[in-house]
């Protein structure tokens, strides 16, 4: 017996609800999200079972882009990986740049010099900003909010700006050098820099107010895509997402390296590890970082940046062409690579998705056996399923976009 | 199987880190080796035991490693983790260099050594207690198995997966071990030393569940 009132009586109201269901039941309906989906920035294949609008099943495939990163770094020179790297978080690529080329220092036992140690952190740091606001912007986008994505396409070229300034490049940067960094940054970059932070911030505050307090995003957001502080711990999911559950693990305070361990600055915690403390966590720690590279700028000392180290350095231009040593040093160090000592060494740096760890083994020669990325995004992806079964198919898209996967990433 | 020693080689390193020091005096004689290179820890295990292993590192209030970050595998060919044999007999880019151009991106493979062929890597680290361990385990080529560690962490689930599409590698009692990267028709596992870089496979017919049935004539 249902009620006649209601237009769609999907509730039945009195007699035996089992039986009454029993009677309406449907087989569930199969839908294939994605692979390339307007609402899916990123590649990846979401299959569902609907029970009406409530997903009962779903499996998440990811793979699309697969291309071989690390069969492709095994055959390469060390310093020839590099601009791989740039291709694997590419709204963030400073960051998998410093990754790598840290982890390749730690196996040389190479310390960099402290002025270069600043310029990776401004440079990360532009990073993680742009890739917080890609990411708020096209999580808002897909649920039709287009005006803060403008305003936070705009903050972002800013930022790509000073990247550019910082680099020549606003998206496949190849900027940190094993030993280094491309180039000093320029002399005005301070003045440059600080009118655009202001500007970008000015921006995202914009972006700011018009989402936090808008009750349709906040109904979209608040309380989907939840998962446990134990269940994300046990799934291996780190960043963020980890910290929006209420667990302060951040590698830059964990396991501080470059200069973060003197730098001043907050790590952001949620408490409901819903889909709005993601958002709210990645507010966050975008004044955090932009507060990281004022300090930077206020505090960067003068002297080289590269370590003058002659088995990953090259000798430079002016002693190569007048020497006969230099020139066999160059020769020798792109011809064969810099080959460091046989081992093993795993370095991790808090990328903006989570925690992004190279293991490279060494078998002496100037190519790595084996070069393994531990990509925040597939791990992160993996309680994708769990998150979203059991909810409603309009919670797929918010959950999914605040994972933030990125697909040159995870898929490697 | 056989255990690998590599610090009997290895000049002696008497001073042991704090983190080893605990692990060692909690898994006893399930490490078979252990070794404090770069600043990072590492042991050996045996691949029988390494979901007990796992389980007390987990379980063990001192250790605490909950947060399983990473799950791979190393093609080392039979030769031993750090590759002490390389100077004597093998100089890889030599030989790389004197191929003839169109095979210059094959890899010159060492000669192969006489421990397992592979090794499964294990990187954990503990939210609560800030350390960092590696677990490796040897597997060798002719039965490339090894217990799953889904039950203790849920994150394995895509890492094993990764790993057998990847290497080859069957992890026992996984609950859903599929291809990951690749499709199931494919042949072979391309991260493994002997797939060459350029192995090219035509793209094999779906034959699974929904396939699209061959079309008819008018």
């Amino acid at each position: 017996m249902l009620d006649p009132e209601r237009k769609n009586p999907a509730v039945p109201i009195e007699g035996n609800p089992a039986a009454a269901l029993e009677e309406l039941h449907t087989p569930p309906m199969r839908l294939q999200f994605g692979p390339s989906h307007p609402a899916t920035h990123g590649t990846v294949k979401i299959t569902l079972d609907l029970e009406g609008e409530q997903v009962v099943w779903s499996d998440v495939e990811v793979g699309y882009l697969h291309r071989g990163f690390e069969k492709e770094c095994e055959t390469g020179y060390y310093y020839q990986n590099i601009p791989y790297t740039d291709r694997l978080n590419y709204s963030s690529p400073i960051l998998n740049n410093t990754g790598y080329c840290m982890a390749v220092e730690k196996l040389f036992g190479i310390a960099t010099p402290e002025r270069c140690n600043y310029i990776r952190v401004i440079g990360c740091e532009l990073s993680r900003m742009a890739d917080h606001m890609l990411c708020i912007g096209a999580s808002a986008m897909e649920l039709a909010a287009f005006t803060p994505m403008l305003y936070l396409i705009e903050g972002r070229e800013l930022i790509l700006d000073m990247v550019d300034s910082l680099c020549g490049a606003r998206v496949t940067t190849n900027f940190v050098r094993i030993g280094g960094v491309s180039a000093d940054m320029p002399a005005n970059f301070a003045d440059f820099a600080r009118p655009r932070l202001d500007r970008a911030l000015k921006l995202f505050e914009d972006a700011d107010k018009l989402l936090t307090e808008n009750p349709v995003f906040r109904q979209r957001m608040e309380g989907t895509g939840y998962l446990s502080r134990e269940d994300l711990v046990a799934w291996g999911v780190t960043g963020p997402m980890l910290r929006a559950g209420g667990e302060p693990y951040d590698v830059r305070k964990v396991h501080p390296y470059l200069v973060y361990g003197e730098l001043d600055f907050d790590v952001p915690v949620g408490e409901h590890s819903d889909n709005f403390d993601r958002y709210l966590v990645r507010l966050e720690e975008f004044r955090q970082s932009r507060r990281l590279i004022l300090q930077c700028l206020e505090g960067i000392p003068d002297g080289p940046v590269d370590a003058d180290d002659p088995r990953v350095r090259w000798p430079g231009k002016g002693r190569v062409f007048n020497r006969m040593e230099e020139l066999i040093d160059q020769f020798k160090l792109v011809t064969e690579g810099g080959m460091p000592p046989a081992g093993e060494v795993y370095h991790a740096v808090e990328a903006a998705n989570g925690e992004l760890g190279f293991y490279i083994v060494s078998d002496g020669t100037g190519k790595p056996w084996k070069c393994r990325c531990r990509a925040p995004s597939f791990s992160n992806m993996s309680p994708l399923s769990k998150m979203i079964t059991g909810g409603q198919l309009a919670d797929v898209v918010p959950t999914f976009g605040m994972i933030n996967m990125i697909g040159g990433e995870c898929d490697r | 199987m056989s255990a690998e020693k590599p610090e009997e080689k290895a000049p002696a390193a008497p001073e042991l880190s704090p983190l080893l020091e605990k692990v060692l005096a909690r898994l006893g004689d399930r490490v078979l080796a252990h070794r404090t290179a770069r600043g990072d820890d590492r042991i050996h295990v045996a691949r029988e035991r390494i979901l007990e292993v796992v389980r007390i590192l987990r379980d063990d209030p001192e250790l605490n490693f909950d947060l399983l970050l990473d799950v791979t595998a190393i093609d080392y060919f039979g030769q031993p983790d750090d590759f002490e044999t390389k100077l004597q007999v093998w100089d890889r880019n030599r030989a790389t260099m004197r191929r003839l151009p169109q095979r210059r991106h094959e890899l010159a493979l060492p000669p192969r050594g006489s421990e397992p062929r592979f090794a499964v890597v294990y990187h954990l680290t503990s939210t609560r207690l800030a350390h960092r361990l590696r677990i490796k385990c040897r597997v060798p080529e002719d039965d490339p198995k090894l217990a799953s560690v889904t039950p203790v962490w849920p994150a394995a689930n895509w890492l094993e997966r990764e790993t057998w599409d990847l290497y080859g590698i069957v992890f026992d009692g996984h609950p859903d071990l599929r291809r990951i990267y690749l499709y199931e028709e494919f042949v072979g596992h391309p991260l493994r030393k002997d797939y060459a870089k350029h192995g090219e496979q035509p793209i094999q017919e779906y034959v699974g569940p929904g396939a699209k049935e061959p079309r008819r004539p008018h």
